[in-house]
């Protein structure tokens, strides 16, 4: 069954390491979408919260396109609290479809993780693609088939002026989400980012940290995204991101060059030392390691380290997170037992870098 | 208009609701439209309601220029505007209809326009093309039987009927 494969496997689809990795992590396609005659889940009573969750069920049993790669439908009432925190710390739901206690709530997750649709978070349907990279054009055409083979069975909330009919007038319009997540540090170093994430608002898109904190972004990794999500279309958005993405990757890799020869004693003391707290602390909080696993990474980025693939040190940042170390010991732990805990692990993982 | 319930204010809150198809409209003075409750109203000072309000919705009540005010309630969730701009989001599909007026400077302050051009779903997309193509003969329809062209009439009420039930 995926959805076990999934909880227990360290890898989904987006950690995968890809071509041209070393700057954008991921690729995320999101759409929103309701059906045509029950009120957005906000508004859904036990009644109606069922037949919603019935419907889709159902659609979940038909035959598929292989394209989706095997999706199946997992409720709630199979998933535990911290089965869901896994999911949302592998990014595949969001924390607050994980913390909703639904009894309505679903998702439905094909064999590698690369499409996952939340059921009554905050629409009734949020198809998701998540891919390696930027790849963008592959996740949104994914995202299509997915939203293809739902909209052949069951009736969307659709309207000719407005389009897609969404809870938040937020995303009216398409429904479409479409974020990059970015590992920025060489900008970050150089005090370039509020700078560079000012004009990407006045380029339409919208940046955040990787866990939905504001612009001062854990571990310089960052998300960005469309802003608006009508007047344009799908295609468009797409493009547009992939256009901005490209500069600042551009951007990046400029300023990254320019420290290794400029800076060379500064950045090689900066990422041994991050190597060496990683491999001797005996208790690390979240912050701490993100922050130093980002100086690792760019120090094998550089090939000042090696020793490592960057789809391990993927894995290492989600597996680290509080539910991840959780089911790993099996057993409630405090912040301590967590934070001597993460050392642990990183230590493990980390031991091949040199 | 004075209001219906103490008939001595003239009436400056109109109430549509719907319940189980019907509408019922009804047309209060602020004090009374306050007493029958579900609805917070101060008519001593305009400027408290907005603050209850989320900031991506504009304060139309400060600037509203029309004193009168209309409170509908959406018959596919039982939400009103205000409910909408207390929460931020809106409940149901037929909101989008019902607040349409009311949704569309939110629209524009958020994406600039408020005209998708987008995808169209296959389904929900034939629809949308057959009831632009049933308007459309409805329209010749009128046209013909006032030009009293009967025969051609005739014919168009045979589409109009097999459209309709493509629709059903
Ligand atoms: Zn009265
Ligand atoms: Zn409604």
């Amino acid at each position: 069954m995926s959805i076990e494969n999934i909880l227990n496997s360290a890898s989904v689809k987006w950690m995968e390491s890809e071509e041209g990795q070393d700057i954008v992590i991921s690729s995320r396609i999101r759409l929103a979408r309701n059906l045509m005659d029950l009120p957005f889940p906000l508004r859904l009573d036990q009644k109606a919260g069922h037949e919603c969750l019935q419907r889709v069920k159902a659609v979940c049993q038909e035959e598929m396109p292989a394209v989706l790669n095997e999706v199946e439908f997992s409720g709630f009432d199979q998933l535990n609290i911290l089965d869901r925190r896994i999911l949302a710390e592998k990014h595949l739901i969001s924390p607050d479809h994980a913390e909703s206690n639904s009894s309505f709530g679903a998702v439905l997750l094909n064999k590698d993780g690369s499409l996952s649709t939340m059921v009554n978070e905050e629409d009734h349907l949020r198809i998701q693609c998540l891919l390696p990279g930027l790849q963008l054009a592959a996740g949104y055409e994914l995202a299509q088939h997915m939203d293809d083979f739902l909209e052949s069975k069951l009736e969307y909330a659709f309207d000719e002026r407005y389009g897609y009919l969404t809870s938040c007038p937020t995303n009216v319009g398409t429904g479409l989400r479409a974020s990059v997540m970015l590992h920025l540090p060489a900008m970050q170093m150089t005090g370039q980012t509020s700078q560079i994430l000012q004009n990407i608002g006045q380029l339409g898109m919208t940046v955040r940290g990787l866990y939905g904190e504001g612009t001062e972004a854990t571990g310089n990794f960052f998300q960005m995204s469309n802003q608006t999500t009508m007047g344009q279309t799908e295609e468009e958005i797409c493009n547009h991101l992939q256009a901005v993405t490209e500069q600042i990757v551009e951007q990046e890799r400029v300023l990254r060059e320019r420290m290794k020869i400029e800076l060379k004693y500064q950045l090689e003391d900066k990422v041994g030392r991050a190597l060496g707290i990683l491999n001797h602390a005996r208790i690390i909080n979240s912050t701490e390691a993100l922050t130093l696993l980002s100086d690792v990474r760019l120090g094998i980025d550089l090939g000042i380290l090696s020793g490592i693939q960057p789809y391990a040190l993927n894995q290492l940042i989600v597996s680290i997170r509080p539910a991840h170390l959780q089911k790993d010991v099996a057993q409630e732990m405090d912040a301590l037992q967590r934070d001597i805990k993460r050392a642990e692990i990183i230590q493990e993982q980390i031991k091949g870098i040199k | 208009m004075y209001c219906e319930e103490c008939k001595q204010k003239p009436a400056a809150v109109h109430l549509t609701q719907v319940y189980n198809g019907n509408i019922i409209q009804s047309h209060l003075c602020e004090e009374c439209a306050a007493k029958k409750g579900g609805f917070i109203f101060d008519p001593g000072n305009k400027f408290s309601i907005p603050n209850l309000l989320s900031s991506i919705f504009g304060n139309s009540y400060g600037i509203d220029p029309n004193p009168m005010t209309e409170i509908k309630t959406c018959p596919g969730c039982g939400m009103n505007f205000n409910d909408i701009r207390k929460t931020g989001k809106l409940g149901c599909n037929q909101c989008y209809q019902i607040f349409a007026k009311e949704m569309e400077p939110t629209l524009r302050r958020i994406h600039g326009n408020s005209q998708h051009i987008g995808k169209i779903p296959s389904r929900g997309g034939e629809k949308v093309l057959l009831r632009k193509q049933l308007d459309n003969l409805k329209t010749r329809l009128q046209e013909a039987v006032n030009s009293e062209e009967y025969e051609k009439a005739a014919e168009i009420r045979d589409n109009i009927k097999e459209m309709e039930s493509k629709l059903a």
